[in-house]
């Protein structure tokens, strides 16, 4: 196994990845696998560089492409560096039939970039994203934990700038 | 009013937390079914209630239990799949965030009746408030000794935890919930063996839906003869319908089985009728995967009986002028809406959502998104109507698990009730980029 680079959880994240490993029974700790990529890609800028996927690796124990192969099958996951703001818009039927298409349309407007771009003062990445469970308040997006819901093309100009207000 | 189950108390302010659910008869069906009752009561419970999988397969939930290996020396699991993400579903989400207790109740009732000492609830990554609220919950009933070693006194221990998901729609189908849960892809496994077999780590494992679970608790309180009563023929009890699309109220809704579709869609008490006073085009009343019905459809079944909010009525007449319950993702189209379009949208997501383990979903949901977005475009060609249709055909049944029938069926239902609106975006490629095809004025019914 190759030396791993100097990246560390704080000490108490650790705490917590101990606490989530004993969730499951001895010699099935590969199940701490997404738990500890959400929180390595929390810690760690909100992107999952190889670096930081070849330290989960470590602490779990296992090989680096075990690691890989699902940080890249799960859509959660980001792969490259993003924006502080990562906009995650839900293109799916539901939020289409209340205007989801129109609104993408105004927030790449807004922000002078498409879905997939970020903005260049680092602040917005524009993404969309399939059905969030959120179809009885569509149009909506997801930033970071938050869901916000009920969206038009008036009321997502105080979204943004909310945002930029930060 | 319809009776409220499980959604009884949702309007009590704090019901989130453990106190004020407690005085609203909370956890009285865990102390009745630990101290009174044995598993195998409880299993006996669930059986006559008649309660279906609320998931969207309908299966009886208490003979999935009862399929559960309980000869094996290995442990025992329950895993509650709240990986909602099916298209037009958010039932399980609004629960876990009003009444998160409901669901940790159903999960103490189930495991002990299953023999499970450790489960865990499967919960959508994106989830993070509805995490968070669960997580406070768990603790709150481990503080409350509802949860850990000899729950209330009794020889019965159990350790919940919450696993958060990836964000990938196939977890959904339980083995490939199991794979996630095991830290892997989530590639649907071959079965048999089924996970009453074989599961979670090789061991006996049941895998149900956050909202057949919640229904265990409401199932011990009044008993399964009670929940029996409820509901209409197999159709049993209450379902969470979310409703969303072209409609004055969207929402959940807990419905009993067996209301009129047209009174859920029109009464003021549900859906309250289609938004901008427009006319009703069409509804997928199941999540995407079921098949799309035109209103007149809908309302009555083929042979002109008023259609009913139930597993048998939204079924009947097979696919050929019928549906299906699923999910109870209830999606509502206006007389505006695009069928092509729409259709186009939900292939994408099929596509996007396959695991690609299967030759014919992996590709076939990628040709079908191909050549309707060409036909929304206005590139289609007259060849392109039945090439969907044999696209669909090859692709249904013949994977590993039943996204391929979700891919296909939506594809296969449009194209059946709505073909001349396809076939109008093919002859008229300009015009159908201007405006939309409307409603078909002539019933399938006269027809």
């Amino acid at each position: 196994m190759k030396e791993s680079s100097n990246l560390s959880f704080s000490e108490q994240s650790l705490q917590k990845v101990k606490e989530i490993l004993s969730r499951y029974p001895q010699g099935k700790e590969k199940s701490a696998l997404l738990p500890l990529l959400h929180m390595a890609e929390a810690e760690f800028g909100g992107w999952l560089s190889p670096e930081v996927m070849d330290y989960v690796a470590t602490i779990l124990n296992i090989q680096p492409i075990e690691v890989y192969e699902v940080a890249t099958f799960y859509s959660m996951f980001n792969l490259k560096p993003t924006g502080k703001y990562v906009l995650e818009v839900c293109r799916t039927g539901p939020c289409c039939l209340r205007g989801a298409e129109n609104l993408l349309d105004k927030i790449e407007e807004k922000l002078g970039i498409k879905v997939g771009e970020t903005s260049a003062d680092g602040l917005f990445t524009l993404k969309t994203v399939e059905c969030l469970a959120s179809c009885g308040t569509a149009p909506m997006m997801q930033v970071g934990d938050k869901y916000y819901e009920n969206l038009n093309e008036e009321n997502i100009e105080t979204v943004l700038q909310s945002f930029r207000n930060n | 009013m319809g009776k409220k189950l499980l959604f009884k108390h949702i309007d009590v302010p704090g019901i989130k937390d453990f106190t004020v659910y407690r005085s609203k008869n909370g956890y009285e069906a865990v102390e009745k079914a630990l101290k009174t009752m044995s598993p195998d009561e409880v299993q006996e419970e669930v059986k006559k209630s008649g309660l279906r999988g609320r998931g969207g397969a309908g299966f009886p939930a208490g003979m999935k239990w009862s399929f559960l290996d309980r000869k094996s020396d290995k442990p025992r699991y329950l895993v509650c799949n709240a990986d909602e993400s099916e298209p037009g579903t958010f039932k399980d989400r609004y629960l876990i965030e009003h009444i998160p207790h409901l669901l940790v109740e159903g999960m103490i009732l189930s495991s002990y009746a299953l023999g499970a000492n450790t489960s865990y609830i499967y919960v959508r990554g994106e989830m993070k408030t509805p995490i968070k609220i669960l997580e406070n919950a768990i603790s709150e009933a481990y503080a409350n000794g509802f949860l850990g070693k000899n729950i209330l006194g009794t020889s019965y221990s159990l350790d919940l935890y919450v696993q958060p998901g990836g964000g990938a729609y196939i977890c959904g189908e339980e083995t490939a919930l199991l794979e996630s849960l095991e830290g892997k892809r989530g590639n649907p496994r071959m079965k048999p063996p089924f996970p009453a077999i074989s599961g979670l780590y090789g061991s006996p494992t049941v895998v149900n839906n956050v909202e057949t679970i919640s229904a265990v608790v409401p199932i011990i309180n009044d008993g399964g003869d009670a929940y029996a009563q409820i509901g209409i023929g197999k159709s049993t009890g209450t379902k969470l319908i979310s409703a969303c699309g072209n409609i004055n109220k969207p929402g959940v809704y807990e419905i009993e089985l067996g209301l009129p579709v047209e009174e859920f869609i029109f009464s003021d008490e549900y859906c309250g009728g289609i938004w901008k006073n427009k006319r009703l085009k069409a509804v997928v009343p199941g999540g995407s995967s079921v098949p799309i019905l035109p209103a007149e459809l809908i309302l009555k079944t083929l042979q002109g009986e008023p259609r009913l909010m139930s597993y048998e009525s939204l079924s009947d007449g097979g696919f050929a002028s019928g549906s299906m319950l699923g999910s109870g993702g209830f999606i509502v189209f206006d007389e505006d809406a695009c069928i092509v379009r729409n259709t186009w949208n939900f292939s994408r997501f099929y596509h996007h959502e396959s695991c690609g383990q299967c030759s014919p979903c992996r590709e076939g949901t990628g040709w079908m998104e191909k050549v309707l977005h060409r036909i929304e475009n206005g590139h289609g060609n007259e060849r392109d109507i039945d090439l969907l249709v044999e696209v669909a055909k090859k692709i249904e049944g013949n994977t590993i698990c039943p996204l391929g029938d979700a891919a296909a069926w939506p594809v296969a239902s449009a194209i059946r009730h709505f073909r001349e609106e396809f076939e109008w975006h093919i002859r008229e490629p300009k015009e159908s980029m201007k405006r939309n095809y409307g409603i078909r004025e002539k019933s399938i019914l006269g027809a």
